[in-house]
């Protein structure tokens, strides 16, 4: 195992975080911040409690899965896009490394911005809403699993992408709009029936599910459901993952 | 001297079909300069992307320090470094840590004495804390090589290094280069400045069309190959050459004031004296005559041509 070249991946990944750090950690945390203050504090406190949580509480975990999974895929597909469009990869594809160790390098750093991230957002969330959290180790479960699992999936991206509108079109396109979709500010139970069904083809709708069992004890889906599915996602990654190293795809001509 | 990279019917065919490299066999020796020659689209880059494992060979096998590239890739990579053609950097970073990147990539616990050798040896150690975006051209390509040599490399290679920087920076890098080769680096460049490869080489190779046409040592390349011109500048200019003179290797330029006279480089030069007699026979004077050794730039364009 090459250590020192996961490692130079690593703190090479986590310099340009803090070099970029109102990008990188500023500019999720307001936006966050405002949804709790909009959202949260004002529309929230004039809004009914769902399932005995208050909705400015409930939407907590759903916000703080919106960033990190958005802040994930973010991370992990500009962290391997760069430098494939510097050509600075010349470097990584002639080092020592095997593409586990590659791997671990990117995504590693990218998983580990968005479980900082997530944990400066709940303590933001605490100066605006007031929640509480049930099952403390199952929510810091349910956190890296779902920042590796959609840093895997940035990784993905980063590769597939061939210009920076392609980069882009995944998180804002694709991401965003599944995870405002999937539950982050409502019960699925709330959706008439038949879109309650076409919801749970909806992947985020599990992984918020599960995260706010975490936090509540209250959840759309069963928790052994959610977690299946995520590592069902986690599983497709990395097959995806495997098959670009094997062929070289978009890496190695 | 014991082979350091042994490349055996090297092939690489691209998704479009096109053939970059053809059943290519070469052996680098341990500690020499190997120079490779070839125009545009040749295949060096080729090659050397596929021996530093960033392209995939179609068919074949290349050995670096007697590790299969493929097989046993972790020792393989290790002893290599390489240098590319473009000046590919991350310009936010800061000379320092790219170097230490770098050496971190290929496995190396944290040297700073070596690191500050390396700089200091390029001298760029008053840029280290500089960030790359703010070094010149000529600084931005010693960074490229600092970053090659982090790891300590056993094999180094250099794509087209002197590309566009001044002539001091780049009689400096030869000056590098020899340096590194005794130290005992195996040193592999490809280069479009066949003067360069003349002043620094021990073997020369010539690809072209993704075959390796030629390879040999320089010197015996320039003697084997190399011819010698007998230029007169004529006193009164000739209309055309006399059918006395038909016989010899002569060339009359425009203007019929200049007679160029090739003979082989090796000869002693019997054929030269002989030939200004029988010009001397014919009452054809000149005023000045001076003699040019064919550069290894005439022999590599009659290769390609060829």
């Amino acid at each position: 195992m090459n250590r020192h070249g996961i490692r130079a991946i690593y703190r090479f990944e986590m310099a340009r975080t803090f070099r970029t750090i109102l990008q990188s950690i500023a500019s999720p945390v307001l936006s966050t911040s405002l949804y709790f203050i909009v959202f949260g504090s004002a529309i929230g406190s004039r809004m009914a409690a769902i399932e005995g949580v208050s909705y400015g509480a409930f939407i907590v975990p759903g916000l703080m899965l919106l960033s990190i999974l958005t802040e994930s895929v973010s991370n992990a597909s500009f962290g391997i896009y760069l430098p494939r469009f510097s050509g600075t990869i010349y470097e990584v594809l002639s080092a020592p490394l095997s593409s586990l160790e590659i791997v671990i390098g990117y995504v590693g750093a990218a998983a580990t911005k968005s479980v900082l991230l997530g944990l400066l957002i709940s303590v933001t969330a605490r100066l605006f809403v007031s929640y509480h959290i049930l099952h403390p180790l199952w929510m810091i479960a349910f956190l890296l699993l779902t920042a590796v699992t959609f840093s895997l999936f940035g990784f993905v991206i980063g590769i597939w992408a061939n210009g920076f509108e392609q980069l882009q079109l995944v998180p804002t396109m694709i991401v965003m709009p599944l995870t405002f979709l999937g539950g982050s500010f409502y019960s699925i139970r709330m959706l008439p029936p038949l879109w309650q069904k076409v919801a749970l083809a909806n992947p985020v709708v599990y992984l918020v599910s599960g995260f706010r069992w975490s936090f509540y004890g209250t959840s759309d889906v069963s928790v052994g459901t959610s977690l299946g599915m995520t590592l069902v996602f986690l599983g497709l990654c990395l097959v995806a993952v495997r098959w670009i190293f094997k062929t070289g795809y978009r890496l190695k001509a | 001297m014991a082979a350091i990279i042994q490349v055996e019917n090297l092939s690489k065919r691209y998704a479009s079909g096109f053939e970059a490299l053809k059943r290519v066999d070469l052996t680098i020796e341990r500690g020499e300069i190997f120079a490779l020659l070839g125009p545009n689209g040749a295949g060096k880059t080729t090659l050397i992307n596929v021996i530093c494992g960033i392209v995939t060979a179609s068919e074949g096998s290349v050995r670096a320090d007697g590790h299969d590239i493929v097989r046993d890739y972790r020792a393989a990579r290790s002893a290599i470094g390489l240098v590319p053609q473009e000046l590919t950097t991350d310009l936010f970073e800061k000379v320092w840590d790219t170097v230490a990147f770098s050496r971190g990539l290929f496995g190396k616990a944290r040297n700073d004495a070596h690191l500050e050798r390396v700089l200091g040896a390029l001298s760029l150690l008053d840029k280290k804390d500089s960030k790359i975006m703010t070094l010149s051209g000529g600084m931005k390509r010693r960074v490229m090589i600092a970053k090659a040599l982090a790891h300590e490399p056993r094999i180094l290679f250099l794509d087209e290094p002197t590309a566009g920087v001044d002539v001091a920076l780049r009689r400096q890098m030869w000056e590098l280069v020899s340096g590194l080769r005794k130290e005992g680096v195996t040193i592999i460049l490809t280069t479009h400045y066949i003067e360069e490869a003349e002043a620094m080489a021990d073997r020369i190779g010539v690809i072209d069309h993704g075959e390796l046409v030629l390879v040999d040592e320089k010197d015996r390349l320039l003697e084997r190959l190399g011819k010698k011109e007998l230029t007169l500048e004529l006193k009164q200019p000739l209309a055309c050459i006399p059918k006395e003179l038909a016989d010899e290797p002569l060339e009359l330029a425009p203007g019929g004031r200049r007679l160029v006279y090739t003979f082989d480089a090796k000869s002693d030069g019997a054929g030269a004296a002989r030939f200004l007699r029988r010009l001397g026979e014919q009452g054809i004077e000149f005023t000045d005559l001076n003699t040019k050794e064919r550069s290894l730039e005439d022999i590599f364009v009659d290769l390609v041509k060829s």
